[in-house]
């Protein structure tokens, strides 16, 4: 075997669909509220008395609210790389939900060239790896193009 | 001053550190540093409120209990309080209740934590259920990964620089120098700073506070009994804010992977950290111009820049100038961390927002030393615990 299973780090947060990949966050049926992670049993909006969810992708587009870059292996149960690596993690606005959902930055990105307000699309990469599986989980990287302000 | 005052009788600390024994040792001399500044008998405390430790098994769940067992049993009801960084305000406001509601007249607050070196980790164990473990599984999020995704907002709207984040160290420094409570009592230069590693861009190993062991304990009493001991004149404790978040919460916050979405219910103009201020100077009827001095909770360099608006004592991207005219400095018009702060601590969870009451107890009366801030009437405090705590204490004279 030269190539490992790809297994997505957490059941059920994102689709595995290399082209096309979406986070599932979930929406009020009452109030239209999303969640991620997924709500269950309770709607969290004070005013709403909902119940039920319907899963949703979220939006795979956003804007960059804040990020930044790890210079130090964090600890268990992160599963660093050894050698450790910097790795940056972003902070992105999504327009439709109107919500703010983290997530590490894509592998191979110059952090040196990021910059808040850039548009960042949702990609798959690389987690940390096994002898028989790569863990997979859901990353930003930026657009082509995708300074607004040039 | 309200109806909702209640005295400070006395304060206490174990030096902040990392002496690697066990938190119950730190809590005693605290406590027993408390009692004798109150000229008080541990008998005579009729309600022990302790802010518990998570990391110390399960003793530091059961806080209360474990401090009134290692001063001796001697039957005062007990509360124990967890609410991550804000436990020590949690547990003032258990006591405080406790005496407002006539069902004590005097009570022992206590905070203590042994902390491990390096990054707070989550507790063990494998828990896919538990946000504060799934944000380092899957993000490799550490604490200051967020303060550093605030501090780079920060430099995005305002123009902050690291320079900036780096003389509020310079000034924390400085003001520690003389606390023989803090752990770091060295002045530190502002390219020390911007020379020490950096750990999560923009922060760099000086603008974070440490993990440290430390203790802090305050006996507080009705005015009344505060009265009948000639203690008439003591520091009072004029509002205690405990607050949450108002849904949205638009702010990303740790734990957490994302914020309240916003899409149903339109956030308001009021974040959570400008709302746990507010809820202290509307129960005290004071605002940030009454302030003579705050203790902030400053994790990062930057976030004491956030703490500076978020309290009042300047408008939104103000702070920057605030710290550069010298103004939170000893000496100047709104001196903030005159302790030291975080910076000379160090962080002891469970301690830390007591010690912040204890530091501004030291001040009001006059007995801060060489930090003293002249003529100091009125003080603040304000921190946030994890999971959406407030905490912020005013105590006046």
């Amino acid at each position: 075997m030269t190539t490992k299973e790809r297994v997505a780090a957490v059941d059920g947060w994102f689709t595995l669909d290399e082209a096309n990949p979406r986070l599932l966050g979930n929406r009020c049926t009452r109030c239209g509220s999303y969640f991620f992670p997924k709500a269950s049993a309770f709607c969290r909006n004070p005013s709403c008395d909902g119940t039920e969810f319907e899963e949703v992708p979220l939006s795979n587009r956003g804007t960059v609210w804040s990020f930044t870059t790890n210079h130090y292996a964090p600890p268990p149960p992160y599963v660093a790389a050894d050698p450790f690596e910097p790795f940056s993690v972003a902070a992105v606005q999504l327009p439709e939900e109107k919500m703010v959902v983290l997530g590490q930055v894509a592998d191979g990105v110059d952090p040196a060239t990021m910059r808040v307000g850039d548009e960042v699309e949702l990609v798959l990469g690389t987690l940390f790896e096994d002898d028989d599986h790569e863990y997979v989980v859901w990353k930003w990287k930026p657009t082509e193009g995708a300074r607004s302000d040039g | 001053m309200g109806d909702h005052d209640i005295a400070v009788l006395g304060v206490g600390m174990h030096p902040w550190g990392k002496w690697g024994r066990n938190f119950v040792e730190y809590g005693l001399v605290a406590a027993r540093a408390a009692l004798e500044d109150a000229g008080l008998e541990w008998g005579d405390i009729q309600f022990v409120s302790g802010a518990d430790t998570i990391r110390n098994g399960y003793p530091g769940f059961v806080s209360g209990a474990t401090f009134a067992q290692a001063l001796g049993w001697q039957g005062a009801p007990v509360a124990s309080s967890y609410a991550a960084c804000a436990s020590g305000a949690t547990a003032l406001n258990a006591a405080r209740a406790q005496i407002l509601g006539g069902l004590c007249d005097v009570a022992l607050v206590v905070g203590a934590d042994t902390t491990p070196k390096g990054f707070l980790a989550p507790t063990a164990g494998e828990r896919g259920d538990d946000p504060d473990w799934l944000r380092f599984r899957l993000l490799g999020a550490t604490n200051p990964t967020y303060f550093a995704l605030y501090a780079c907002r920060r430099m995005e709207l305002f123009g902050a620089t690291p320079a900036d984040f780096a003389k509020v160290k310079v000034k924390n420094a400085a003001h520690g120098l003389a606390n023989p409570n803090a752990r770091y009592r060295k002045a530190v230069t502002e390219d020390e700073v911007m020379a020490s590693p950096v750990v999560a861009e923009p922060l760099r190993l000086l603008d974070i506070c440490a993990t440290s062991d430390g203790a802090a304990a305050v006996v507080v009493s009705s005015l009344e009994y505060a009265q009948r001991r000639g203690a008439g004149g003591a520091v009072r404790v004029a509002a205690i804010s405990t607050v949450t978040p108002s849904y949205p919460n638009a702010v990303i916050e740790m734990p957490d992977f994302a914020t309240d979405s916003a899409a149903a219910v339109a956030a308001g103009p009021v974040t959570f950290r400008d709302a746990i201020a507010q809820g202290a100077y509307a129960e005290a009827g004071l605002g940030p111009d009454d302030l003579d001095l705050a203790e902030v909770y400053d994790l990062s360099t930057a976030l004491e820049l956030d703490w500076y608006e978020n309290i009042g004592l300047c408008g939104p991207g103000e702070a920057e100038k605030l710290v550069h005219d010298g103004a939170t400095t000893i000496g100047g018009r709104i001196p903030v961390n005159p302790s030291g702060g975080l910076a000379c601590f160090g962080e002891a969870v469970p301690a830390q927002a007591l010690a912040q009451v204890c530091e501004v107890a030291w001040q009001l009366r006059g007995a801060a030393g060489e930090r003293q801030v002249e003529g100091a009437r009125v003080g603040l405090t304000v921190n946030q615990g994890l999971f959406g705590h407030g905490s912020s204490v005013i105590l006046a004279r």
